[in-house]
């Protein structure tokens, strides 16, 4: 579905992404995972074709820079990392625009339009939503209405930019439940930049770690999510808990303090 | 989704519309009564069979010296508005106004060179429209292509731009008008903006110009909402900004550049029209645009009406006026409404 090779973007004359190649499967879900700028939003932008690109990145067997912009937002969706919310337009309203890439250059939005927007805020449990103002929702409703305008995009690939980053963990977790659901209902392919690391192994099935704008490491969460490799490229002291029952989680250690054993 | 613009809000426009041409035709110097006005217009409409009331030279006061009047105030207020509500959208900024990338500079240049220097002046032919238009097109190229060369974040880049060319001509209109300081009244008058005109000829000059780029400015308004949401984002939505922007620039600029060629630089109206109907109906630009054409048309025939006949037989420069009482009614909007952003 999704197929980089030999991928470098870039940027100011430094090179942010270099030589990065990985193949994503349809309905996969790919982490990307790494320190800040470790290239992971570049080679977001670079799948989405917001950048120029060396190298080759193919969705659907298309070169992602020789589709036009609209073809290209029909095949990808982008959800950044902060979006622009424009406080006085009404949820339904915002989700419509993601139907842009499906009407002409100075097409208005129809009926059918319109019950793509809806259906795409049911799916995400936003229905109620649909009459409030963007500057009334608070972070966790935003972010929802910020998926269903990627959902009414209708593209078959997800990306999502450290799509929890400004919510509370409740919220976290919802997002990412919705977002798994989408996968899992829809057949959605998705290739998120996360930040929570224990997130990161829950969700996605495999991980791709950058540092330094190269692939250091790639595979399913526990084989990427070591004591060591977390140590190398984020310099954090951290203890990998995995077992059956909880999967995999990160924890942070204080460095250099020794962490007290549980009393039995 | 409710239509774009609801049909309680169009009536309202076409009734302010209605009413405040029937105004402006209506009364002057010469009063001619609202009720004759409307018979007279009427008697033009074939099969109602209505009388006209008047005599020749009511009938001269009307369409020779009137009607253009209004008909240039209608362009030149439906243009302002809808090119400041087009640059609010396109540089995402709710100080933007048609002038914002030196469109009043260079209009301003180019008057004030042909006034100073009393070119055309002998040959009885009125050159300070076409230099008007032409300063105020080189301006905004200029800083367009400015802003493009720098590269960077756009709309950022456009806006110091058009600061830069603006400060740039202003200084050599100065400098123009303080070497002919004898000329500094016309040239003062000319810049607070009037609507007189020397009849039709000058409303049919302006009309191609405001009806082409109001269609333009129309046809974009749902891609002003698209980049309401930031350049990136609108990219991802798959609409190629650079290019929306450069033809909502470029549209808004000629009619921006006719109108004010003939009006002068009316201030104001750019911002509190389209800002008072955001205050009211909300922000889509498939609303904002369409009612900003009407309403700053109605607008400017009723400042125009009060620029001529509160010190009559002397006139108000129009621009003093619409900031006048364009001030205080904005101020009330303002505070009678919740606060929206462009």
């Amino acid at each position: 579905m999704l197929a980089v090779e030999g991928v470098g973007v870039e940027l100011d004359g430094v090179q942010v992404v270099q030589e990065l190649a990985f193949d994503l499967e349809e309905g996969g879900w790919l982490g990307l995972i790494g320190p800040n700028g470790a290239g992971k939003t570049t080679l977001l932008r670079a799948v989405a074709g917001l950048v120029p690109y060396a190298g080759s990145i193919r969705i659907q067997g298309e070169e992602v820079a020789a589709l036009g912009r609209r073809a290209a937002a029909r095949r990808v969706a982008v959800v950044p990392q902060i979006p622009v919310i424009p406080p006085d337009t009404s949820v339904l309203e915002y989700v419509v625009l993601g139907r842009t890439p499906h009407l002409g250059y100075a097409g208005t939005p129809g009926a059918r339009d319109v019950v793509a927007a809806r259906s795409a805020l049911a799916r995400l449990d936003g229905a109620h939503l649909v009459d409030r103002r963007l500057g009334s929702l608070s972070g966790g409703e935003r972010q929802r209405a910020v998926l269903a305008r990627a959902v009414a995009q209708d593209a078959s690939l997800l990306l999502l930019d450290e799509p929890t980053s400004a919510l509370d963990v409740g919220a976290q977790q919802q997002v990412l439940e919705l977002v798994a659901s989408l996968r899992a209902d829809g057949g959605l392919t998705v290739l998120s930049a996360m930040h929570d690391l224990t997130h990161a192994g829950q969700y996605a099935d495999r991980l791709l770690l950058m540092d330094g704008g190269r692939e250091q490491a790639s595979g399913p969460p526990h084989e990427v999510l070591t004591e060591q490799l977390i140590a190398r490229h984020f310099g954090a002291t951290v203890r990998i808990v995995a077992d059956e029952e909880t999967g995999i989680a990160v924890v942070p250690l204080r460095p250099g303090v020794e962490s007290e054993q549980p009393v039995p | 989704m409710q239509r774009a613009v609801s049909a309680w809000w169009a009536a309202a426009a076409a009734v302010f519309l209605v009413l405040s041409t029937l105004l402006g035709l209506a009364l002057g110097p010469v009063d001619l009564g609202l009720g004759a006005v409307t018979r007279e217009v009427l008697s033009h409409v074939p099969l109602l069979g209505v009388e006209t009331p008047f005599s020749g030279t009511e009938d001269a006061i009307l369409w020779e010296l009137r009607a253009p009047r209004v008909a240039l105030g209608l362009l030149v207020g439906a243009m302002l508005a809808a090119a400041g509500a087009s640059y609010q959208g396109v540089f995402r900024n709710p100080l933007a106004d048609p002038y914002l990338l030196g469109a009043a500079a260079g209009a301003g240049l180019g008057a004030t060179l042909v006034i100073a220097y009393d070119v055309g002046g002998d040959g009885g032919l009125d050159l300070r429209p076409i230099a008007a238009f032409a300063g105020a097109t080189l301006g905004v190229a200029v800083a367009y292509l400015l802003g493009r060369s720098v590269g960077g974040r756009e709309t950022t880049t456009l806006i110091l731009a058009g600061v830069t060319v603006a400060a740039f001509f202003t200084a050599l209109q100065t400098f123009v008008q303080q070497r002919n300081a004898e000329t500094v009244q016309e040239v003062y008058s000319w810049i607070l903006g009037q609507l007189e005109t020397s009849g039709w000829t000058d409303v049919l000059v302006v009309l191609p110009y405001v009806a082409v780029s109001a269609v333009v400015l129309l046809w974009h308004r749902r891609l002003l909402d698209v980049l309401a949401v930031g350049d990136d984002e609108a990219a991802s939505l798959g609409v190629p900004v650079a290019r929306v922007r450069l033809l909502v620039v470029a549209a808004a600029t000629l009619g921006t550049a006719a109108a004010v060629a003939f009006s002068g630089l009316i201030a104001f109206v750019g911002i509190i029209v389209p800002h008072a109907i955001r205050l009211m109906v909300g922000t889509s630009y498939r609303a904002v645009l369409p009612l900003s054409l009407a309403f700053g048309a109605g607008f400017l025939i009723l400042m125009d009406l009060v620029s001529r006949t509160v010190i009559a037989p002397a006139q108000l420069p129009i621009g003093v006026v619409t900031a006048f009482l364009g001030a205080p009614f904005f101020a009330v909007v303002l505070r009678t409404t919740r606060t929206v952003g462009p």
